[in-house]
This record gives C-alpha cells, structure tokens and sequence, in this order.
C-alpha cells in the first residue's frame, strides 16, 4: 500500500515538473522574437517535459513492456524533434527569416 | 461527445468561409483541409456512442484523409506552376 | 472530463481559425500543422485510435511538410500571399449560415450504436480482429481499392507540372545539406526506427490500431527525410523498379478480389483464406503507399536530373 502511494506521489511530481517545463516551453514559443529562439525554446523544454512525463508515467505501468515502450516514445521524440527543427530552421533560413 | 460534432460544424463553416474570402491560393489549400477535417470529425463524432467510434466512419475516414492528402498535393502542385507562370498566387478572375 | 473537452475543441476552433484567417502564410501553416496534431487527440478522446494514427500521421504530419514546402517554393518564385485583412461580410454570413444548419443537424440526431454491432457480429468472418482493419479491408474493400487507384492518379496528375517539361527527373527540388551536420546525423539514424515502426504498425493492424495507411505513411516519411537531409536523391519515374512498386499494391488488391470470384463475388474473401489474403495485400499495399506519398510530397520534378 505504501509502495503505491509512493508511486503514486513519484508520478505526480515527476509529470507536475515536467508540465513545467512545458509551460515554459510554450512560453518561448509565444514570447520570442524570431524563428530560431523559438524553435530553441520549444525543443530543449519540451524533450526534458516529454522525458519527465514518460519518467513519471513509468512508475504506473503494470510492466517492463510498458516502461521500454515509454522510453522508445520520448527517444523516437527525440530524434523526430531535432530533425524537424532542423528543417524548419532550413526553411525559415531559405526564406529569409532571422 | 456532441461537442466534438458541433466543433466540427464549426470547423465546416470557418473552412468554408476561408475558401471563399481567402485570395491566396495556398491559403484556399489550407482552407480545403480544414473543412475536409471538420467533415470527418462531425462524421466520426455522430457515430460515438457508449466509448466507442463506428468503425465504419473510422475506416471511411481514414480513406478520407488519404484522399485528401492526394488532393491537396494536387492542388499545391497546381499553385506552385501556377505561381511560376504568373508570379503570383492570385487567380486572375479574383484579381482586384 | 467535460472540462477537457471543451478545452480541446476551443483550442482546435483557435487553431484553425489562426491556419484560415491569420496573418501570414508561413505562421498559417504551422497553425494547421497544431490544429492537425489537436484534431488528432480528438480522435483519441472520441476511442478511434486508427484515425488519430491517421491524422497525426498524414493530416496533420506529410500535409505539414506538403504546405511548409509549398509557402517555400512560392516564396522562391517571388509570388508572396495578398493581404486581405478585411472580413468579407457576405461570404461570412452565407458560411456562418452552413455553419448553423449543420449544428442544427448534429443536435437533432439521436445517438445509436450504428452499424457497430453488425460489424461485431460478423467480425469472426473478417480474418481480422480489429474492426477498423476489417472494414477497411473487408467489409468495404470496394472503398479501399479505388483509394489507392485515386492516390495513384494524384501522382500521375503531378508529373505533368514537371518542370521544363523534364517529367522523368528526379521528384521534387534537389536538397541539400551539410554532410556531417545534425540534419544528415538524424537523417541516418532516424530512418531504420521508422522501419521497424512503419512494419509494427501494418502487422499490428490486424488486431489493434495501426494499419497499411499508418504504416505506409510512417515509411513515406522516412523516405522524404532521407531525401531532405540530401542523404539519398528522389528517385526519377523512368525507373522500372519505382513504377513496380508504384502499381504492386493496388495490383495485388485488385488480383485477389478477381481471385475472390471463385468464392462468391468480385473482393469477397472466404473466411478460412481471409487473413493471409489480407495480410498480403496489406503488405504490398503498405509498399506502394510509402512510394506514392512520398513522390507526392516531394512534388513534381524541378529539374534536378535523374538518378
């Protein structure tokens, strides 16, 4: 029983920071000036929110399979992140954007 | 889950209304998507009942968005060589 | 959850009133981009894990790169998007008009299972578990086949706009990018993940979400990234091998459904042989998806010389 309510405050928290990290995230995007520091706000934020959220849902999966699905979801995010930024930047730069 | 119908109703009318007034071609791209997708939340939406989505719409749907994205790619290719015959993304009948 | 729905569909009505009605075309895109991937989570509220693959996937994922690529190509081309700033009263009123018969629509339907508990009923006889896949393959394989035929002529309708003419040239613009920067990095690692997703999620289909559609899409996007990040060049359409695998999948579909007569009628697959016709259709089919989105969204050739 205290292992779940242990568990159960482990997620919490964990999701609770990376929400966080999210909402900061977010606020770069609607804050910045230009293309670039948006993009670098919403990449860095929110790969540690999406890493936190996963950490933190890990604690209620009911097995492994879960859990190594949960961290492949954050690593393919990951990498699907980076790139699209990269491309977006690409884009942005080919139009002339600062 | 009415609200999702509704919301696509919504997204009908507000697609229709940028089909029409929008000038810019690929603006009337986006428009088309977006009243493509309003009809298929509205679609899906009616079929809910008790948790669950009627398959049926769900596989129409899905046949849906396929088709949509062919069209869209159809119709960017034509904005595209439109826009380098003419220099512009104005269709001529609209132009002021 | 009330509170969530509500929140979502405001959020989605934002969105694409932003994609529809706001200021520039570029910021237009990537709002229809997150209205797409909102629309999506939609999907998941409404329990239609199969349409929100679908609709992050394609809607929201390969229309994306569609348009992003499209305001580049225009801005290259030197036709910017006219300003119209003004709200355009008749047309607003004749929309909102629509608008109102269709939510008077909505509200006057009375909810029912619809043709779920037929489907059930007769999903042992499918070959499939999962419902969607069922329909899709069987059920209303009618509506199947004659989209892959449309998605094929979409990509016929492209090769025309060819550019100078040149129409068996490689796809699309030539991209390039630095050899030994993050794009070519991811662009190497990305892929063979993509792989193994795209191929789960046709496999999965027969019995949970996934499908030919998500998965051919999943594989289309990790051709068109290959090819972004300059790695490899887009393949030109005098090739035999491409127009194979263009053709195989609503080939096949079509072979079995003429097979089919032998047991009934034109796609009517016997129960006991279901599930391997199925599956091989699936399979084939999921190959000439990848192939035809992936041409389609690197656009017509633009004179960048065959491979």
């Amino acid at each position: 029983m205290t292992l779940d309510l242990l568990r159960l405050l482990l997620t919490i928290a964990l999701t609770g920071a990376g929400l966080v990290f999210y909402v900061a995230g977010t606020l770069g995007l609607l804050r910045f000036p230009d293309t670039f520091s948006r993009l670098h706000a919403l990449t860095k934020a929110d790969n540690l929110g999406l890493g936190l959220l996963a950490l933190g849902l890990a604690f209620q999966a009911p097995g492994w399979a879960e859990v190594a699905k949960l961290a492949l979801i954050w690593l393919l995010a990951l990498l699907a992140a980076g790139t699209v930024a990269q491309l977006v930047a690409r884009a942005a730069l080919g139009r002339g954007a600062r | 889950m009415t609200v999702y119908a509704v919301t696509g109703a919504l997204l009908v009318a507000l697609g229709l209304y940028g089909l029409i007034a929008a000038r810019g071609l690929l603006r009337r791209v986006v428009a088309f998507n977006v009243v493509g997708s309003g009809v298929f939340l509205m679609f899906g939406a009616l079929g809910w009942y008790e948790g669950h989505t009627d398959p049926v719409p769900q596989a129409l749907i899905i046949t849906g968005i396929v088709v949509a994205l062919s069209a869209s790619a159809l119709a960017v290719g034509l904005v595209v060589a439109h826009a380098r015959v003419s220099g512009g993304q104005v269709l001529e009948d609209d132009a002021p | 959850m009330a509170v969530f729905d509500l929140a979502l569909c405001t959020l989605i009505l934002l969105a694409a009133l932003a994609a529809v009605a706001g200021p520039g075309l570029f910021r237009a895109v990537v709002f229809f981009v997150v209205y797409g991937v909102l629309i999506a989570l939609a999907w998941v509220r409404l329990g239609a894990p199969d349409v929100a693959l679908a609709e992050a996937a394609i809607g929201a994922g390969l229309t994306g790169v569609l348009l992003l690529g499209a305001v580049g190509r225009l801005s290259r081309a030197g036709a910017d998007e006219p300003l119209t700033s003004r709200i355009d009263w008749p047309v607003a009123l004749a929309a909102g008009l629509v608008g109102a018969m269709l939510v008077w629509a909505v509200l006057s339907l009375a909810p029912g299972p619809g043709l779920a508990p037929a489907v059930a009923e007769i999903l042992p006889q499918t070959g499939v578990e999962n419902p969607v896949t069922a329909v899709l393959l069987n059920l209303r394989a009618w509506d199947t086949l004659l989209e892959s035929v449309v998605l094929l002529a979409a990509l016929i309708g492209l090769w025309p706009l060819a550019r100078g003419g040149a129409w068996q040239a490689a796809a699309g613009p030539v991209h390039h990018a630095l050899p030994d920067g993050v794009l070519a990095g991811f662009g190497r690692l990305l892929p063979p993940v993509a792989l193994l997703v795209g191929v789960y999620l046709v496999w999965a289909g027969a019995y949970q979400p996934g499908g030919a559609f998500q998965g051919g899409t999943v594989l289309a996007a990790a051709g068109v990234l290959c090819v972004m990040a300059g790695l490899v060049r887009a393949p030109g359409m005098a090739a035999p091998l491409w127009r194979l695998a263009l053709v195989a999948g609503p080939g096949l579909f079509l072979a079995l459904g003429v097979a089919g007569m032998a047991f009934g009628g034109f796609l009517l697959f016997p129960t006991a042989l279901a599930k391997g016709m199925i599956l091989a259709i699936e399979m084939v089919l999921t190959l000439s998806i990848a192939v035809t989105l992936a041409l389609m969204v690197l656009g017509p050739p633009e004179g960048g010389g065959a491979q």
